[in-house]
């Protein structure tokens, strides 16, 4: 097959996967609901009154009020880790690259944290309201990327081993960072940091829906109008800079993108870790490494894992809702292991 | 000929050690110029300052009479090109995709023909049409380096600097790249190439610019410049100059060294 055939075969694959997976995860659930009901009850909603509608207001809620804002929810923060990813590896030059592996994640947790535990004290939560977590998310976020970008590159690549060391002592700074907080915090604190640290979309709710959703649109519209520019990246500062790119902005602008779309995503699910990893990786191996489309695809795709993954996360114990954060390390970890073992096996070495 | 870039009274300083001191240059279109030296003599610096890559500590470089550091980044791309020593591509990309980013300055500016014309040129006068559908990162270094030659002559640029091209490449190879860069020159552009091989210098170029220790020790035509007294003296070694075709051919003198 050629890459263009293939291109066609995954938008397909992936749009039937992302309806698959609203649908089910709209279905599935302590109140079993029918794919008429759904139906129904979305076009009841746009005006368009028919006979699936649900008469029965409980199941009306449970689709509108709990499983709605949650599938959203998942669509949008898995969109905006693989997105996240995806601009990472291109302004890394490395496909290692991962927010929550190299600690933007962990960064922006700790950023999240600290809104809880000091927001009141400091005024920022009188001062941005129900903002406030996502804007010191953002912060924490940057202010790892900062850090990862300006101590792991040299000429223009990242080693992977000081990419990967990087990231441990991000992520082991920010672990400690969180520990305190939840020494330092009450009960209720607590709680809340321990949701961070696992990531969870458990109880989300629409008006989270309503930050989350416009800045992952308008951040993954951002990357792939930058996408052209990713794949002259790829051929090196240098050439790049030979071709009329303006890299330092690129870079800049990259590093704000890559804090923005991790940032709010942990700031209302908390770390999610891996998406932007695997999504990627797995879409570059099928259409090839060009931006544009890798980025549409990789937004698309990271909203079905996600949604799928939470299905997963809220079903697989019975009355329990496992943090989806737990599940996508679990699969994720191993797939990471498999991806630095062929790495090092090509290049011999930790290059 | 008109001058493409002029560079004068150019010095540059990294920590209060001079790389290049008082430099003056001109780039002419439809002449290739071949700068060679020592290794550490500072053509890679000073084809840094002339492609308008490191900002020199003084003089000025003008391209078309205006200073380049005003050009801007993407109009720049357009006047001029460069071949790095180093051409890595982070993710598999094919070949077809790295040629066709050289044509990314020109996005939205003349046809799709003009693109394609640009592009096919570049893969035939690199002889890389066989390797277009292969991944550029599972290419051997020449090749990769014929590749990367493709992509710049693709960016169809009035200047173009070329800085060992002909490093990685077999005897044929070093020949035809040689001989695409005369022919760019014939065709009116300014082709500025370092090189080591002096008799490859003194084969297809029609200035060579001689550089020793940050200084420009002679600019001029092969026959002038490739004095068997000028090379021994600044690269220690000597050096016998015949004449083949009436181009200077630089041949060592062997067992100068003790062994």
């Amino acid at each position: 097959m050629t890459r263009v055939a293939r291109g066609i075969t995954l938008s397909i694959s992936l749009a039937v996967a992302l309806v698959a997976a609203i649908l089910l995860s709209s279905m599935v659930g302590q109140l079993p609901v029918t794919p008429a009901e759904i139906v129904g009850s979305v076009l009841r909603a746009l005006g368009i009154q028919n006979g699936w509608a649900p008469t029965d207001q409980i199941v009306e809620s449970t689709i509108w009020i709990v499983r709605f804002p949650r599938i959203v929810m998942g669509l949008a923060v898995g969109a905006a880790l693989a997105v996240a990813g995806a601009v990472m590896q291109a302004i890394f030059g490395n496909p290692l690259a991962e927010p929550g592996v190299v600690g933007v994640s962990s960064g922006a947790a700790l950023g999240a944290a600290g809104a809880i535990v000091f927001g009141g004290t400091l005024g920022i939560t009188a001062a941005l309201g129900s903002w406030g977590i996502a804007v010191c998310a953002f912060a924490g976020g940057l202010l790892a990327t900062l850090v990862v970008y300006f101590v792991s590159r040299a000429n223009g690549r990242t080693e992977v081993v000081t990419l990967l060391l990087t990231g441990i002592a991000i992520n082991a700074f920010a672990g400690a960072g969180l520990a305190f907080l939840l020494f330092m915090g009450d009960t209720a604190s607590r709680e809340q940091i321990t949701f961070w640290q696992l990531g969870s979309l458990n109880g989300s709710l629409w008006r989270e829906v309503a930050i989350v959703g416009p800045i992952t649109v308008l951040g993954t519209i951002a990357a792939i109008v930058l996408g052209k520019r990713y794949d002259l990246l790829a051929l090196g500062e240098r050439n790049a800079r030979h071709l009329g790119v303006n890299v330092e902005a690129l870079r800049i602008g990259s590093i704000v993108l890559v804090a923005l779309l991790t940032g709010v995503a942990v700031a209302f699910c908390g770390i999610i870790a891996f998406v932007g990893l695997v999504v990627p990786h797995v879409i570059r191996m099928i259409i090839g490494p060009s931006h544009r489309p890798l980025l549409v695809a990789s937004a698309v795709g990271g909203a079905a894992l996600l949604t799928f993954a939470d299905l997963v996360a809220r079903t697989i114990v019975p009355g329990a809702d496992l943090p989806i954060g737990m599940l996508t390390s679990l699969i994720g970890g191993p797939f990471f292991f498999y991806l630095l073992y062929r790495q090092r096996k090509r290049s011999g070495g930790w290059a | 000929m008109s001058v493409e870039i002029a560079a004068t009274g150019i010095g540059v300083s990294i920590d209060a050690r001079d790389i290049l001191a008082d430099i003056s240059i001109d780039i002419r279109a439809g002449e290739l110029l071949a700068l060679i030296g020592p290794n550490g003599a500072g053509k890679s610096t000073l084809l840094s300052v002339l492609s308008g890559d490191v900002r020199p500590t003084n003089g000025v470089v003008e391209i078309g009479g205006r200073d380049i550091r005003s050009v801007r980044h993407l109009e720049l791309a357009r006047l001029r090109s460069v071949l790095t020593q180093e051409n890595q591509v982070s993710f598999p990309f094919t070949v077809a995709e790295v040629v066709e980013m050289g044509r990314s300055p020109w996005a939205r500016t003349g046809s799709r023909d003009d693109d394609e014309r640009a592009i096919a040129d570049a893969i035939k006068a690199t002889d890389v049409t066989h390797l277009v559908t292969r991944r550029y990162t599972s290419l051997s270094g020449g090749e990769k380096a014929r590749v990367s030659l493709a992509r710049v002559l693709a960016q169809s640029t009035p200047v173009v600097f070329l800085d060992e091209p002909t490093a990685a490449l077999d005897l044929r190879h070093q020949e035809e790249v040689m001989t695409t860069a005369a022919a760019l020159a014939r065709a009116g552009r300014a082709v500025v190439v370092v090189v080591h091989d002096l008799s490859l210098a003194g084969a297809y170029a029609d200035r060579v610019a001689l550089v020793a220790a940050g200084r420009l020790e002679a600019v001029g035509t092969p026959a002038d410049v490739f004095t068997a007294e000028r090379v021994e003296r600044v690269y220690g070694l000597p050096v016998e100059v015949v004449t083949q075709n009436g181009r200077p051919v630089i041949l060592p003198v062997r067992g100068a060294f003790p062994a």
